[in-house]
């Protein structure tokens, strides 16, 4: 049923430090690793030798830039994937009940056998957490390694999901966010951990820690000393088919 | 977001189906005979065709009938049941208005108001995405339930009622415009409240994540649509309402009425391509895109 079970005691999920991480997409890869050999259908990849390779991730690194006033310009990486929000958007609008949050840890997973592929989940997650598999045609978001974190058969190191496992920096750390005494709650009220995007109204269980603040000059913003910025010209990828027959009928109106 | 033919299709022409349905169920229009084979004949293929052009959306259309199942929570779901129910409570009306010339008001009332329903759950898909704030406003409702029941009139060549519903869905185009231009401001997202990182400085995206595209930016992040979006407004706005409006004041008939509705029909194409490509998703603030 694609009704939101009421909030569960038990939160299971991550919280990842912006400080600490290097931007080095080790747990991108282990991620995409873990889930294409075990549960599921395989995070597919299109295109991977030729001109334009594209393919399926459950995690994704971005990286930022933060110009501050009084200080040197920051960057800032920023892993993202799943939050497991309590008011999780994408799994009320399902029609056929395949996307569900857990009521005993409040995972969010897709039910892939009972996937018609529509796509209304991912358009309902303000976070681009969920990703349309090219080549199985069903949903695909973080399980939160719901295989390895109860998975009595691997050691009990490697009970913990494989992007957590696998940070070198100690940037991801995983546990019961439900639980105020639990070691992640502790870090993330020590540090002041902070949700995204709380405007709207998702209440994610994955918490994110601020980068620590660090070196202040007594310069103005670099960023404007090198006012005019130059502006790369946008590579105008002119359309095909239909849509460059359109775009040129537009242009000669 | 990306437009779809396969959507754009789906919502004219199934719009267009059972805005004709409300009108014959509500025996404004009360055709026996052939003109009730033809008419609900239209009514019942563009719905359907509409329903077939959406399937063509799904990757795995084979398990649709589990759409059917989560109407409790899902306005897909709930689109999906209340169609299937229109459809099927407006049939005997349909079949005793063409075989017997005895129409069946309490079957036309009722698949009428279930044909509302079905165009009201169909906006409802758009207007409850929170993440896309031009879709997440009022304004969503009254443009679907106009374009399909201005639509609906005209094709029941129902003239001064179709004149007057044009002349109202040229208003609430203009108020969604107008509306949704401020909708994203208003929703309060930023690359600040996306990474969270708003209150030590301006935040801007230095690398994305992958060089390649991916689905997220194919599916949510559509910029070439928008370079044209006011022509696209000026189209949808004149071929689609006022247009057809000032044909049928000016001359009745079929041939206006046919007029019409094919300016009607590429007005509301143009204005369901906006409505899909101007649609900015806050995905778009982690990719430094909107």
């Amino acid at each position: 049923m694609t009704s939101l079970p009421p909030p569960s005691a038990r939160k299971l999920g991550l919280v990842i430090d912006l400080d600490t991480c290097v931007g080095c997409h080790a747990c991108v890869i282990s991620c995409k690793g873990w889930n294409t050999e075990n549960y599921g259908a395989p995070l597919s990849d299109m295109d991977a030798y030729g001109a334009s390779p594209e393919g399926t991730f459950l995690n994704r690194v971005h990286t930022f830039e933060v110009a501050r006033d009084t200080a040197p310009p920051m960057v800032v990486h920023f892993p993202k994937s799943c939050l497991h929000c309590d008011n999780a958007p994408c799994v009320t609008v399902c029609p056929t009940g395949a996307s569900y949050k857990r009521a005993e840890d409040g995972i969010v997973l897709v039910n892939e056998s009972a996937c018609i592929g529509c796509g209304l989940c991912a358009w309902a997650c303000p976070y681009g957490a969920r990703e349309m598999d090219s080549a199985a045609k069903v949903m695909k978001k973080c399980t939160l390694c719901v295989d390895r974190i109860y998975n009595d058969n691997l050691p009990e190191e490697d009970r913990t999901p494989a992007c957590v496992r696998t940070c070198p920096a100690g940037a991801r750390h995983f546990g019961d966010l439900g639980d105020p005494d639990s070691d992640v709650s502790q870090l993330v009220a020590a540090r002041g951990g902070f949700d995204l995007m709380p405007e709207q109204g998702t209440a994610p269980v994955n918490k994110y820690l601020p980068p620590r603040g660090r070196d202040t000059l007594e310069i103005p913003d670099l960023a404007s000393l090198c006012a005019p910025a130059p502006q790369a010209a946008a590579p105008s990828a002119q359309p095909t088919g239909l849509l460059g027959w359109l775009d040129r009928a537009l242009e000669r109106l | 977001m990306h437009p779809a033919p396969s959507l754009i299709l789906f919502t004219v022409l199934s719009g267009l189906g059972f805005g004709l349905l409300v009108w014959l169920g509500f025996g404004l229009r009360a055709p026996t005979g052939l003109g009730a084979i033809i008419l609900f004949g239209l009514g019942y293929g563009l719905a359907g065709a509409g329903l077939i052009a959406a399937a063509f959306h799904l990757g795995h259309p084979e398990r649709a009938l589990l759409a059917f199942t989560q109407w409790r929570s899902s306005w897909l779901s709930r689109e999906a049941v209340l169609a299937l129910a229109a459809l099927a409570m407006m049939a005997p009306h349909a079949a005793s208005s063409a075989f017997w010339a005895t129409p069946l008001p309490v079957f036309g009332w009722l698949g009428a108001v279930l044909a509302l329903a079905t165009i009201l759950a169909t906006a409802m898909i758009y207007a409850q995405i929170r993440a896309v704030p031009r879709w997440h406003h009022w304004s969503t409702l009254p443009v679907f339930l106009l374009a399909a029941l201005a639509g609906g009139a005209a094709l029941a060549a129902q003239t001064t009622l179709a004149l007057w519903l044009m002349a109202a869905l040229a208003v609430a185009m203009v108020v969604h415009w107008v509306a949704g231009d401020r909708q994203f401001a208003a929703a309060g997202s930023t690359a600040g409240t996306a990474t969270g990182l708003g209150g030590l400085g301006r935040v801007r995206l230095l690398e994305p994540p992958h060089s390649g595209r991916n689905y997220l930016l194919r599916e949510m992040v559509h910029e070439v649509g928008r370079k044209h979006a006011q022509k696209l407004r000026l189209i949808a706005l004149g071929a689609g309402a006022a247009l057809p409006a000032l044909v049928l004041a000016l001359s009745g008939g079929y041939l206006a009425v046919a007029r019409a509705l094919l300016a009607h029909l590429g007005g509301m194409l143009a204005q369901r391509w906006l409505f899909f490509a101007e649609a900015e998703h806050v995905v778009g603030l982690y990719y430094g895109k909107r």
